[in-house]
C-alpha cells in the first residue's frame, strides 16, 4: 500500500493505493486552507505540514493522524522587528538523524527542527549572510525550496533558492558558499555583474544517494549535473524537448537516473504540443527516454510544480508519483515504463509524497 | 480599557472567547498585547515587523484602522478576515 501526501490549494489529501489503480482519498485536513507541503517523518510516523493561510500566515502544524487533531510548530517566524516577514514555507525534508527536520521558505530562510517538528530554529549563518542583500525573488518568491542532505553526513547540506542559486555547507549550517559555476542563465546579460550573477534561478536539486558527489538539477532553462557535491555544474539538457521544467527526481538505487517532466518554455508553462511525457535518463544526462505510455498524449497542456513529483522504493521495485495543477495525479509502478491515473478532480496540486 | 472583538479561527485561539479588554495607545499596541496574552495568537494577526496582515481588517467603532490608529478605552475593535479568496 503506497500513502500519497498531496498538498493542494484547498488543503491536505490523504490517498492510499496500489499502483496500476486509482487511489482512494483517506483523509483531508486544512480544508480550504493552502497546503504547500507535508511529509511523514519515517521515524516517527508523524505528519508534518507546511500551510500558508491567506489570512493568517504560513504556519507548519503536526499530527500522528491526518484527520485527527494538529498542533502548531513553535518557532515559524523571522526574527521580530525587523523589515521582513514569512511569506511560505516551501519544502519540509529530513535530516540525516532521526530527530532532524529542515523547512526551507520565502523569504530565502532555513529552519531546522531536533524534535521531529514540534519546535523549530531559523538557521542565522544563511539568514545574516553578507551576500542576502544581492539576492532576488523568482516568480514565486525568494524561495528557498531545495534541501538536500548528505547520507551519513549531517554536516553536509546542499540548498536550492529561486533566484539566489546552490548554497553549501559543510559544518551543520555553520557557516554557508556559493556553488554556481557553469551554470548559464539564458536570461541575464552576457556581462552581468558578479552580484546579478548570483541571483540564478534554481527550480529543483536532487542529489544521487549512492554517489553523494552527484547532484541533478532543473534550472530555469537547463537541466544540469554536478559530480562534485554542487560546485560545478555541467548542462545535460541536450535531448530534452524543452529546457525548462520544475520538478527533478532520482532513482536511489542509480546515481546515473534522473526524471524530469518539461514544460514548453518559461514564458508557457505547460506540457509541450498537448503530451505529458516524462522524460529519463540512466547514464547521467548523456541521453533521454521518453516516459509517457498511459499518460495523456492529446490536448493535454498540464502544468507540474517543483515539489509535486516524488518516489517511492528503488530499482525495480520504484514508484513515481506526480500531480498537477488542474487536479489530476499520475502514477507507475515499474519506473516510469507505464503510468496510471491515481485521481482526478483534485484541488490544484502543490506538492506529492509518497511513503508507506 | 477598549475592546477587541475576535471571530473563527483567532476566537478560538484566543481561549475560545469573542470579547477582550486589552490595554493600548493605538491598535498596534492593542493587537500585540493581545498576541502576548495569549500564545496560540502570536503572529495569526500581526506579522514579524508588527504589521496586521494584509488579508485581516480591522474596525475600530465601524470604522477601517492600521497599526497606528489610536484607540480610547471605550472604543470597540472588530478584526476580522477580510473578504478575499480564490
Amino acid at each position: 500500500m503506497t500513502e500519497l501526501l498531496l498538498g493542494t490549494k484547498k488543503g491536505l489529501f490523504v490517498l492510499e493505493g496500489e499502483p496500476g489503480a486509482e487511489f482512494e482519498v483517506k483523509a483531508r485536513a486544512f480544508a480550504g486552507e493552502p497546503v504547500e507541503y507535508a511529509l511523514r517523518h519515517p521515524g516517527t510516523g508523524r505528519l508534518v505540514a507546511s500551510v500558508t493561510s491567506a489570512f493568517y500566515g504560513p504556519k507548519i502544524f503536526y499530527a500522528d493522524d491526518a484527520a485527527g487533531e494538529w498542533e502548531q510548530a513553535d518557532g515559524i517566524a523571522l526574527p521580530e522587528g525587523g523589515d521582513e516577514a514569512l511569506e511560505r514555507i516551501w519544502v519540509i525534508a529530513q535530516g540525516e538523524d532521526e530527530e532532524t527536520l529542515y523547512a526551507g521558505g520565502d523569504p530565502g530562510v532555513l529552519f531546522e527542527s531536533r524534535d521531529s517538528g514540534a519546535t523549530w530554529e531559523l538557521n542565522r549563518a544563511l539568514w545574516d549572510h553578507p551576500a542576502r542583500p544581492h539576492w532576488q525573488p523568482g516568480g514565486g518568491g525568494l524561495c528557498l525550496h531545495s534541501i538536500v542532505p548528505w547520507p551519513g553526513d549531517p554536516d553536509r547540506l546542499a540548498l536550492g533558492i529561486s533566484a539566489a542559486g546552490v548554497w553549501l555547507t559543510e559544518d551543520g549550517g555553520r557557516t554557508w558558499r556559493q556553488g554556481n559555476e557553469g551554470l548559464v542563465a539564458g536570461y541575464l546579460p552576457e556581462e552581468a555583474s558578479e552580484e546579478v550573477v548570483a541571483g540564478l534561478c534554481v527550480h529543483h536539486l536532487e542529489r544521487a544517494p549512492q554517489r553523494p558527489e552527484r547532484v541533478f538539477m532543473q534550472f530555469h532553462g537547463g537541466v544540469y549535473r554536478s559530480d562534485d557535491a554542487g560546485e560545478t555544474w555541467t548542462d545535460i539538457g541536450a535531448g530534452l524537448p524543452s529546457d525548462f521544467g520544475f520538478p527533478l527526481i532520482v532513482d536511489p538505487a542509480d546515481p546515473d537516473s534522473a526524471y524530469v517532466i518539461p514544460l514548453t518554455a518559461d514564458t508557457d508553462r505547460v506540457t509541450p504540443d498537448g503530451r505529458v511525457v516524462v522524460h529519463e535518463t540512466r547514464d547521467a544526462g548523456a541521453s533521454w527516454t521518453e516516459r509517457g505510455d498511459g499518460l495523456p498524449q492529446q490536448d493535454a497542456y498540464l502544468t507540474v510544480l517543483r515539489q509535486a513529483l516524488d518516489r517511492r522504493g528503488e530499482g525495480s521495485a520504484l514508484e513515481l508519483y506526480f500531480g498537477t495543477t488542474t487536479g489530476e495525479v499520475f502514477g507507475s509502478g515499474d519506473a516510469g515504463a507505464s503510468w496510471f491515473t491515481a485521481a482526478n478532480h483534485l484541488p490544484p496540486v502543490y506538492s506529492a509524497r509518497a511513503s508507506r | 480599557m477598549a475592546l477587541v472583538r475576535l471571530r473563527g479561527p483567532l476566537k478560538q485561539r484566543a481561549g475560545d472567547r469573542s470579547d477582550h479588554a486589552v490595554e493600548g495607545g493605538t491598535v498596534g499596541e492593542l493587537l500585540g498585547q493581545l498576541e502576548r496574552a495569549h500564545l496560540a495568537l502570536d503572529g495569526w494577526i500581526l506579522d514579524e515587523r508588527g504589521l496586521i496582515r494584509r488579508h485581516i481588517n480591522v474596525f475600530v467603532n465601524g470604522e477601517g484602522g492600521r497599526e497606528d490608529t489610536p484607540v480610547s478605552p471605550d472604543d470597540r475593535v472588530d478584526v476580522l478576515p477580510a473578504i478575499s479568496g480564490g
